[in-house]
């Protein structure tokens, strides 16, 4: 069993340590620090942060499979209605960086039905394969056929990376796939980044609703997987002159079974646009005073072509459905453009929308934690600055 | 209808504070909770057992401390708690965490319905409960935002997606991951909490289980974090102040500028 343990010897006291460990489990008591080990995740942080070499982590050796096996990125292409997903896009963008790094191949597998024109999209989006699995009862996700096939081709081809969306979709089938190939798993990551020397992924994701970030890797275990939150990458350019190949793989009538039937697929975000695809969103907060008043922020998102999002507490009001929510608990956006009104930034909000290019945010309160994050903070009411924006904006963009 | 409630114990993130001197995270008097998410998928197990007659039990892995919120699942009425609780689970990453936990499940035996929450609120990993249903080899729904019908054999569900929803029908045994709006958790009643007091859950150590020890805690975790940091604070922009008509000229014009409208 591994364990981590402090050498009293070389211990100084000096706190490093305490600071470091995000945990809160590590306290000084008479110059030495000491381990609550009900805290302790074996996380190793404080090992690095220690200057004097007092703190020990052992651990177990690890069956070590070979790296070098293993070559390639790929990225799982979402579809959906026959319809290549923009994340995927920003998977080939953050995907070809990394295969350039590890000058490796770039491939996309994609299940679906009647998709060889989408097949095409990928390599005008820069990969170099693309493995193709057609199919009518692949046409829709389920979460059964589409593990069993994914993984049935990761052990076959063996890449050394698997990137797929930290969508609806890819969050129910990877960690399906993870667990199929005892491999690890980083999930929602928002930074990627290759360490040459061991060829390995370095995985950031915000942890603690956001308040702290951590990187995290995979080193004895192939391949190195890791879900990608939406919005945050870049998407690749499209090149038409991009050449590739696409590569049709069979797979036999046992591999498609699935024992969930899905009956139904239903739209329900009507008035505007998907939240999560949307490039200008207009939230708003309780400084609206009531329901009727997110005809404001409709009429303003309404000229901006953007959708309608809302905190919280304006949904708990229940002055707009809950697929509207922004946040920790509701959903998580990258707009271009985020447009607060009203909202005074509790953390659990901003964790949801502070990755947004641009942040304007209406508030009265000019103490109000959301100015932290805006890059333009509005120090007004909201009831004069929203109407005024939707005119001078349906005045711009006519 | 035997429901087993996954319920992880998360510090209170929203009582988080980062330390402004050294960029720290500062827990120091953080209190532990229920999993916000976890608490629709107790409220979700009890309806159920309302609804159809059986038996709710919570289990969960991690530190005795989790007794107090295994305790807290009691007072709102589930009828049994397993801890999972062993130095050597410590370290577990998700896949660990699913395996420690898939063993657990069959150890209770007998289950019609596994349900988690979406996510943790620590990690937010949301890997969990797939994990688990593999490892079980049971079907899954993930984001499940109501059960529509349920009966011994079966259930149809809506599951959430980024448009709308999907309706599912699956075969029991299942496993279901909720999200908030499938309901809204009852809170202690009084009786239960009388019972709570005395509540003792089962605690079963390591030795207690069969598990593969390579699969368990930090050697059983794939993944390792190497690097804990707090974000740069986000540089607060341009603050405006004054006259609305200026300020809007302004912004649009910047907005403009950015070929952001
Ligand atoms: C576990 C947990 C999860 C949560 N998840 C989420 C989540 O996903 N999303 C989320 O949003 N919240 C979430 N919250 C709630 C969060 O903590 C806040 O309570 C919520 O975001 C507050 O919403 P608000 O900003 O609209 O309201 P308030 O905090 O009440 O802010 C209203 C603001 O409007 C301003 N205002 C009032 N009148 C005017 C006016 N005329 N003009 C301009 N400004 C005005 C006020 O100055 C104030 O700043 C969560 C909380 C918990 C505990
Ligand atoms: N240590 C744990 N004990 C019990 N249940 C857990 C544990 N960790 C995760 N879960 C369950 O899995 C869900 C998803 O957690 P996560 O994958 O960590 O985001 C949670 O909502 C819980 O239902």
């Amino acid at each position: 069993m591994s364990d981590i343990e402090i050498i009293q010897e070389k211990c100084v006291g000096c706190e490093l340590c305490v600071l470091a460990c995000p945990f809160a489990a590590i306290t000084i008591v008479e110059n030495l620090a000491i381990i609550d080990y009900d805290r302790c995740t074996l996380c190793g942080a404080c090992v690095s942060s220690c200057n004097f070499e007092a703190i020990v982590l052992r651990k177990e050796k690890k069956e070590e499979i070979s790296p070098e096996t293993y070559k390639g990125v790929w990225v799982f292409a979402e579809q959906k209605k026959g319809k290549i997903q923009s994340v995927t896009y920003e998977l080939l963008g953050e995907g070809k960086k990394l295969a350039d790094t590890l000058q490796v191949e770039l491939s996309a597998i994609l299940l679906g039905y009647q998709m060889e024109q989408e097949a095409q999209n990928l390599i005008k989006r820069g990969a170099d394969k693309v493995y193709l699995v057609d199919s009518p009862f692949l046409k829709d996700y389920l979460d059964e056929p589409y593990a069993v096939i994914v993984t049935d081709l990761i052990q076959g081809y063996k890449p050394e990376i698997f990137l797929c969306g930290a969508t609806v979709i890819g969050r129910s089938l990877i960690p399906k796939v993870a667990v199929k190939l005892k491999t690890g798993l980083t999930a929602d990551c928002t930074g990627l980044a290759i360490e040459e020397e061991r060829r390995l992924l370095l995985q950031t994701r915000p942890a603690f609703g956001g308040n702290i970030m951590a990187t995290i890797i995979c080193s004895n275990h192939r391949p190195q997987m890791a879900t990608v939150r939406h919005k945050v990458m870049k998407e690749a350019p499209l090149n038409p002159e991009h050449e590739g190949e696409i590569i049709r793989k069979e797979f036999s009538q046992t591999k498609f079974v699935s024992r969930t039937k899905l009956l139904d697929i239903v739209e329900e975000i009507t008035s505007t646009v998907n939240l999560a695809e949307a490039d200008i969103i207009v939230s708003g907060g309780r400084g609206l005073k009531a329901p009727e008043n997110f005809k404001l922020i409709e009429e303003l998102a309404k000229v901006l072509k953007g959708a309608v999002g809302a905190s919280r507490a304006a949904v708990d009001a229940g002055w707009i459905p809950y697929s509207h929510q922004v946040g920790q608990t509701g959903k998580t956006v990258c707009p271009k453009l985020y447009i607060a009104c009203g909202i005074s930034g509790a953390i659990q909000h901003l964790v949801g929308m502070q990755s947004s290019e641009c942040i304007v945010a209406i508030n009265k309160d000019q103490n109000a934690p959301i100015f932290k994050v805006a890059t333009f903070g509005i120090v007004g009411d909201l009831f004069e600055v929203v109407p005024a924006l939707t005119k001078k904006f349906s005045e711009l963009l006519k | 209808m035997q429901i087993i409630v996954c319920i992880k114990q998360v510090p209170d993130t929203t009582e988080v504070k980062i330390d402004p001197k050294t960029n720290t995270l500062v827990r120091e008097g953080v209190p532990s909770i229920i999993n916000p998410f976890d608490m629709y998928a107790i409220e979700e197990g009890l309806r159920l057992r309302e609804k159809v007659g059986g038996k709710v039990t919570v289990l969960s892995m991690g530190p005795l401390q989790v007794v107090d919120s295994l305790k807290e699942a009691i007072s709102m009425g589930v009828d049994s708690a397993v801890l999972l609780s062993d130095r050597a689970f410590a370290g577990a990453d998700t896949l660990a965490t699913s395996y420690t936990l898939s063993v657990g499940i069959r150890k209770i035996g007998q289950f019609d319905l596994i349900i988690c929450g979406k996510q943790a609120i620590d990690g937010d990993t949301a890997q969990v409960g797939p994990g688990i249903a593999e490892l079980l080899d049971i079907p899954q729904v993930a984001f499940v935002k109501k059960i529509e019908e349920i009966t011994e054999k079966s259930a149809r569900v809506q599951r959430m997606t980024e448009e709308g929803y999907e309706v599912i029908e699956t075969p029991l045994p299942a496993l279901f991951t909720v999200v908030k709006e499938i309901n809204e958790p009852r809170l202690p009643s009084l009786k239960g909490k009388i019972r709570a007091k005395n509540y003792q859950p089962q605690i079963w150590a390591s030795k207690d289980l069969e598990v593969e020890t390579k699969r368990i805690g930090l050697d059983g975790s794939p993944t390792q974090v190497i690097k804990v940091f707090t974000p740069p604070p986000k540089m607060g922009g341009e603050i405006l102040k004054g006259e609305t008509t200026e300020i809007v000229e302004k912004v649009a014009s910047a907005l403009r500028e950015r070929q952001i409208v």
